[in-house]
């Protein structure tokens, strides 16, 4: 068997308002700096994965971005996964590298959402994600479609909406302490309950940002660890979970396919849910992580909002959660949105978190999910 | 931008559906080899991979699985109606859609509610919507 591929190098960009910025200029920063971070140059890129973007949009951005600044890969392809996208794409990397296809895989997303595209036009672009024929004519957007998963939520857990705020103050806590976040001003469960409602019962601080913003990370064959600059996370399982695309098709609006997204990661690792130090998990809205802490076996269905009162989620808790700050607080840009989840998770495990260091960091689970609650990419990272 | 409401652009897979629509009738698929029951419409049985179906007329009675009160529209053709109900809901028959729910107060909206499905016009293509029972 070849060895586990390892995580050589990673970077995010600024984000929050980056102006001036475009989709190749995150995408070019985001990737520099993850190859200067894995010690590499761009000619020892062999692998190259992109994902999409809405703000200026490319057929073939994969190939785009390997125009742009210059590099022809053994092997270049886009994925199209929503935020499961950086996960996928850590998942394909490993398998190019364990395979022998590539030795180093650029991953690699970024985009201008906050000061590329108007506010209304962000809006309506992520109302096309609906069933053009049996969703978009009732006037579905995503909130409202994470509203109705929300509201079903409460109504069989008996979760309050005090559950849902307990996460948007937990996510704006981390990102205050990281130099890079776009929202660091405090807030409290006040403020969230006091918010504008977006889509009822979801207010307007239970919804992630959209920011400016890049990131990048290299999956590196394991046979290469030894030559690397710094200690390389490997990562030890991977799996992914498939249910629908169309929240009309859900087979549940409770239960969904991250169960068997991290049921497959963990028996690949080999570890339990126990054994996590630290977890980043997709934010997209505090529903998204309740459910997904639950169904992925952290916390029995209803008690993951008690335990974030609790303080469980946070540095000295039982599993500090998204200390980056998420989705919620520290920018969501599309594709790179799920690929801070990752920057982070490696960050932690090899003891560069800064103030947000969880000590004794070994063993991260990360998990993305696109379109609402449809697809699941979960992955165990570990110092080995 | 248009102010108008999205029209469904029936396909081959659901022409059959948005035909009986302006017809005031609500059609749902079952596989004729498995017996499964589905929506929306299409070629194949998501439950046997048959291509055998056979369309039903539905009696248009359901219950409300979830909702939201959507205060923020999508796009201005929806700002009109904010805030307005937007639901999934279950077909007595087996099936789930997305409708909103019409002639009905934002806050009696409730899971479990009972309701109809009437029909709503779109510049001439009638999509089903759903009111309370009572």
């Amino acid at each position: 068997m070849p060895k586990h591929a390892v995580i050589s190098g990673v970077h995010n960009t600024k984000v929050g308002s980056v102006p001036d910025s475009t989709v190749m200029s995150l995408h070019s920063e985001a990737a520099f700096g993850a190859i200067a971070d894995a010690g590499l140059k761009l000619s020892d890129i062999d692998g190259v994965l992109c994902a999409y973007a809405i703000t200026e949009t490319y057929p073939m951005l994969s190939s785009a971005f390997c125009e742009y600044v210059g590099v022809a890969p053994n092997f270049n392809a886009g994925l199209h996964g929503g935020g499961a996208t950086a996960a996928m794409m850590a998942m394909q990397a490993t398998a190019l590298v364990r395979n022998g296809d590539c030795r180093h895989v650029l991953c690699v997303a970024g985009e201008n959402r906050l000061t590329g595209m108007t506010r209304d036009k962000a809006v309506a672009a992520l109302a096309e994600f609906g069933h053009p024929q049996f969703e978009q004519p009732y006037g579905v957007n995503i909130p409202a479609a994470y509203a109705l998963v929300a509201q079903r939520y409460l109504h069989e857990t008996g979760a309050t909406l005090e559950h849902l705020a307990a996460l948007a103050v937990l996510h704006r806590t981390h990102a205050a302490m990281h130099p890079d976040a776009h929202m660091t001003e405090a807030i409290t469960l006040d403020d969230v309950a006091n918010a504008r409602t977006i889509s009822d019962p979801l207010r307007f601080l239970d919804c992630c940002l959209i920011s400016d913003g890049g990131a990048a990370f290299i999956v590196s064959a394991g046979e290469t660890a030894g030559d690397m600059k710094k200690s390389n996370p490997a990562i030890l399982g991977a799996g992914q979970g498939h249910t629908h695309e169309h929240i009309l098709a859900a087979p549940s609006l409770t239960s969904f396919g991250c169960k068997m997204s991290s049921a497959t990661a963990f028996g690949k690792a080999g570890v339990t849910t126990s054994d996590i130090d630290v977890a980043a998990i997709y934010d997209s809205f505090t529903i998204t992580l309740l459910i997904e802490l639950e169904s992925i076996g952290f916390y029995e269905k209803g008690e993951a909002g008690e335990a974030a009162l609790r303080g469980e989620l946070t540095h000295g808790g039982k599993m500090p959660c998204n200390t980056h700050g998420g989705l919620l607080s520290f920018g969501h840009s599309g594709a790179a949105g799920g690929m801070f989840h990752i920057v982070e998770a490696v960050r932690q495990l090899r003891g560069e978190a800064d103030i947000r260091q969880v000590p004794d960091a070994n063993l991260a689970f990360v998990h993305g999910d696109g379109g609402i609650l449809s697809a699941h990419c979960s992955m165990i990272l570990g110092n080995i | 931008m248009t102010d108008l409401k999205p029209v469904p652009v029936p396909n081959a897979d659901t022409q059959a559906f948005w035909d009986a629509c302006n017809e005031d009738r609500l059609l749902f698929q079952t596989c004729k080899d498995c017996g499964h029951t589905q929506f929306y419409p299409r070629v194949v049985c998501v439950s046997c991979e048959s291509r055998n179906l056979k369309w039903h007329d539905s009696a248009k009675l359901g219950t409300v699985h979830s909702y939201t009160i959507v205060q923020r529209a999508p796009s201005p053709a929806f700002k009109a109606d904010a805030p307005y109900l937007l639901a999934l809901i279950d077909l007595d028959e087996g099936f789930r859609m997305m409708v909103n729910i019409l002639n009905c107060p934002t806050d009696a909206a409730t899971i479990g509610m009972k309701v109809h499905i009437v029909f709503e016009d779109r510049e001439g293509q009638k999509v089903p919507q759903a009111a309370p029972l009572n």
